[in-house]
């Protein structure tokens, strides 16, 4: 009974939606069945596949647990970001990712480490998922020493072992992606590699070029589309001629999946992983999210869409609330469980941003430094003929 | 008499037959061989015809054996055999680009790759460069060292944003966790008849970015010493070619027949030496300051040729030691004079120790500041001539 409950409670919100706001496209909410760890999640939408990921999952304690602190550090570091970023102790770009945790959590928690990944500029989450500590990511966007760069690179260039970062132009990582994807394939080791990129991104030319190499030489590249409807300030319905992102790679089989709930990410990118792996060639995902905060920090983020859009999204579909209600409902943890990871998650975000307020910035010896890699010592000009400095590989 | 004719045309076919068994049996040879031949074969024919009648010897072997007199390599060939080298030596060296496997090459360099080593490590590409040199760079990231091949570099401003943000700047921007090794290549400058789109010199605009090395050989010898430079460097290099010198032929030392024969990417070579005037050029200018220089020699003006080799980091210490001995200074290049290769070197002059040497001001030969024509006369007057050359150094000596 309980079920038919919720399936009905679903259908009403999302018919609620569709009246209030025809116009605009209802995120998919995944419907729970009340039976132990067991969970169903929703049918993706399959575009050239007959069959799409399994619909039923197991979660255990552990890696809800797991996937709840993940997310709500995430959550917690891009906050804490914000508001260095209003004291202008983080100066530049910071494109912050709260709202998408689901993505990047369930994205890893559907490869292995020995999996190659590599994003756009909102990568700060990824940076963190790929294995770099909170300490070094703060510190790298307050552009000190002990940030993961050396300071040298910043909010968009964050780099760590099988993950290529972090790139500034929209869509350029597109290819270097296919080509790490080549790169798993010429070494025969069975790796794949996750290439992402945004809605606004999708009608890069360069990313067509990347889909015909790669279903050409059946590269083991998934890409992934994280939708979160908004290219900057325009949304997809003024940026793209077709909505449908999944289809998009046209020769290539796509599905649209909730970015919103962290075991649909997880089961679809275990499912393109598998198809990858098989030597069947590149998949394509859609994962349809959304951010809370405007593109940047120089972005308000309510110019180009209303406040209740927002609010509506944080109250119904927010992953890191979803996540804590299903475990929580299902005794999987209990309250208590969750107050401590939080005040856990909080006291780690505060050292780090501690951390990243007090390290030293990096020694002006570094600034020519790092300019050939495994080369003899080299003579740089300086800002004046008699300036002259030494870059040391 | 009659005989001997009959001989000769007994050693026609017999030559052809030899020629075809050899290259079945041993592509490497036939290249070989073949190279030196490919301007001179019917005067050599004739010459074979002659000796084997003389020797009663084989007209292979008599190929052979003139083939390791004389030596002659064409450009071509060193690009094709310092890339054959390398792919041999190193698993993880690719070539990708449009043309390069079944076709042998656009323009033939990588003849005979693909048929030796296949289509794993010889990838012909869609033409869309934006995308496969991103994937080039990709695949430079993660683990395996590429050759990107561009028909030519006027094709590769479509890529130029892979190979300077995703390339050159990686290594810097990631402080050393990310290294690119990576080598663009393919015919750069002006060709012949090809107009304005397909006519540009990119050595100032690939010069002008930290975090890339950039190459621009001349004879053979540097075509094949340093792309095997530029193949086994960790960084990401571009490496400017010549159409117009790919089927020139150079003598080549024993030396330079080695497998492991490298120059060193960041230093000049004195092609000349001389006294009055030093002319520094790169690529296929060289060959013109040269000539200049033999016309020039006649008239008791004796010129330094410094052959650049390297764009970036340039060897500005050879220039500066050699203007001190001569005071004299001219650079020649194939580019647009406005923030070029030339304006860079004179600025670099002007700023260092050499600046007190010079009897007078130095100056720059270059192309003419429009896009290339395609009319034959025109196109000859966009480029210095040798004429242009000798015209700059007289004023300069005189002025």
């Amino acid at each position: 009974v309980r079920f038919f409950k919720n399936v009905l409670m679903s259908l009403l919100q999302g018919c609620f939606c569709l009246f209030k706001n025809p116009v605009k496209t209802v995120i998919l909410r995944n419907i729970i069945t009340i039976y132990n760890n067991d969970f169903s999640i929703l049918i993706c939408d399959l575009h050239r596949l007959d069959e799409g990921p399994s619909v039923q999952t197991v979660l255990t304690r552990e890696d809800g647990l797991r996937y709840y602190r993940t997310m709500q550090t995430m959550r917690r570091m891009e906050l804490k970001a914000d508001q260095l970023y209003k004291q202008k102790i983080i100066r530049g770009f910071c494109h912050l990712y709260d709202g998408q945790e689901a993505c990047a959590v369930g994205i890893e928690a559907g490869i292995s480490p020995t999996d190659h990944l590599i994003t756009a500029y909102r990568s700060h989450g990824y940076t963190y998922t790929r294995g770099v500590s909170v300490k070094e990511i703060m510190a790298e966007l307050t552009g000190r020493s002990g940030g993961v760069a050396k300071g040298k690179g910043g909010s968009m260039h964050m780099y760590a072992k099988n993950f290529y970062g972090g790139n500034g132009i929209v869509g350029a990582q597109v290819p270097l992606g296919a080509g790490v994807a080549l790169a798993c394939q010429y070494q025969g080791k069975n790796e794949v590699c996750v290439t992402l990129y945004g809605d606004g991104a999708a009608n890069q030319g360069q990313i067509f070029e990347s889909f015909n190499m790669a279903a050409l030489w059946k590269l083991p590249c998934i890409f992934i589309c994280e939708n979160n409807k908004y290219g900057m300030g325009t949304s997809v319905e003024r940026a793209s001629a077709s909505t449908d992102y999944y289809k998009r790679g046209d020769y290539i089989p796509g599905l649209r999946v909730d970015g919103m709930d962290v075991l649909s990410v997880r089961e679809a990118t275990r499912f393109a992983a598998d198809y990858c792996r098989s030597g069947k060639g590149p998949i394509l995902m859609e994962l349809q999210t959304y951010r809370y905060h405007g593109h940047s920090m120089s972005d308000p983020g309510v110019s180009y869409r209303t406040r209740e859009e927002i609010q509506e999204i944080r109250s119904k579909s927010d992953p890191i609330t979803m996540l804590k209600d299903c475990m929580i409902s299902r005794n999987m943890a209990s309250l208590e469980e969750i107050k401590d990871i939080d005040a856990t998650v909080r006291k780690e975000i505060e050292e780090a941003a501690q951390f990243a307020t007090s390290d030293p910035e990096p020694p002006l010896e570094d600034l020519c430094k790092h300019i050939f890699y495994n080369d003899a010592p080299l003579e740089v000009r300086g800002t004046h003929p008699w300036m002259r400095l030494k870059s040391i590989s | 008499m009659y005989m001997y004719y009959g001989i000769t045309m007994v050693f026609f076919t017999v030559f052809w037959v030899c020629h075809i068994y050899i290259y079945i049996n041993n592509m490497t040879l036939f290249i070989f061989y073949h190279v030196s031949y490919q301007n001179v074969t019917p005067f050599l024919c004739i010459i074979i015809a002659l000796h084997s009648v003389e020797y009663h010897v084989l007209p292979c072997d008599i190929c052979i054996i003139n083939c390791i007199l004389l030596l002659q390599v064409t450009v071509r060939d060193a690009l094709n055999q310092a890339m054959d080298e390398e792919l041999e030596r190193d698993e993880r060296v690719f070539l990708l680009g449009e043309e390069v496997a079944q076709y042998d090459g656009a323009y033939k360099v990588s003849r005979g790759l693909w048929k030796k080593y296949g289509d794993k490590r010889i990838i012909d590409t869609p033409i869309t460069e934006m995308g496969f040199a991103g994937i080039a760079v990709g695949a430079a990231m993660a683990g395996l060292r590429p050759i990107c091949e561009f028909m030519t570099f006027n094709f590769s401003m479509q890529a130029i944003d892979q190979v300077i943000n995703s390339a050159a700047k990686t290594y810097y921007m990631s402080a050393g966790r990310q290294s690119v090794p990576i080598v663009f290549r393919g015919p750069n400058g002006a060709s012949a008849g090809v107009a304005a789109q397909h006519s540009q010199c990119f050595a100032a605009w690939y010069g002008h970015c930290p975090g890339l090395k950039v190459v621009s050989p001349w004879s053979a010898e540097d075509a094949r010493g340093l792309l095997k430079s530029a193949i086994r460097d960790d960084n990401p290099v571009v490496f400017l070619e010549n159409e117009l010198m790919y089927g020139v032929p150079f003598e080549m030392s024993e030396e330079s027949q080695s497998k492991d024969f490298l120059i060193p990417i960041g230093k000049a070579k004195i092609e000349r030496q001389g006294n009055h005037i030093t002319v520094v050029s790169h690529s296929r200018m060289v060959s013109l300051c040269l000539d200049a220089a033999a016309v020039l020699a006649k008239e008791g003006i004796e010129c330094e040729v410094i052959n650049m080799r390297t764009i970036r980091p340039l060897d500005a210490e050879a220039i500066e030691t050699s203007v001190m001995k001569t005071n004299h200074l001219i650079t020649v290049e194939g580019g647009w004079p406005q923030f070029g290769v030339g304006g860079e070197i004179l600025a670099r002059i002007m700023e260092g120790p050499a600046f007190n040497y010079l009897d007078a001001p130095a100056v720059r030969v270059t192309g003419v500041d429009i896009p290339m024509p395609y009319a034959k006369i025109l196109e000859d007057n966009s480029v210095p001539q040798i004429k242009d050359i000798i015209f700059s150094v007289k004023k300069t000596l005189n002025a």
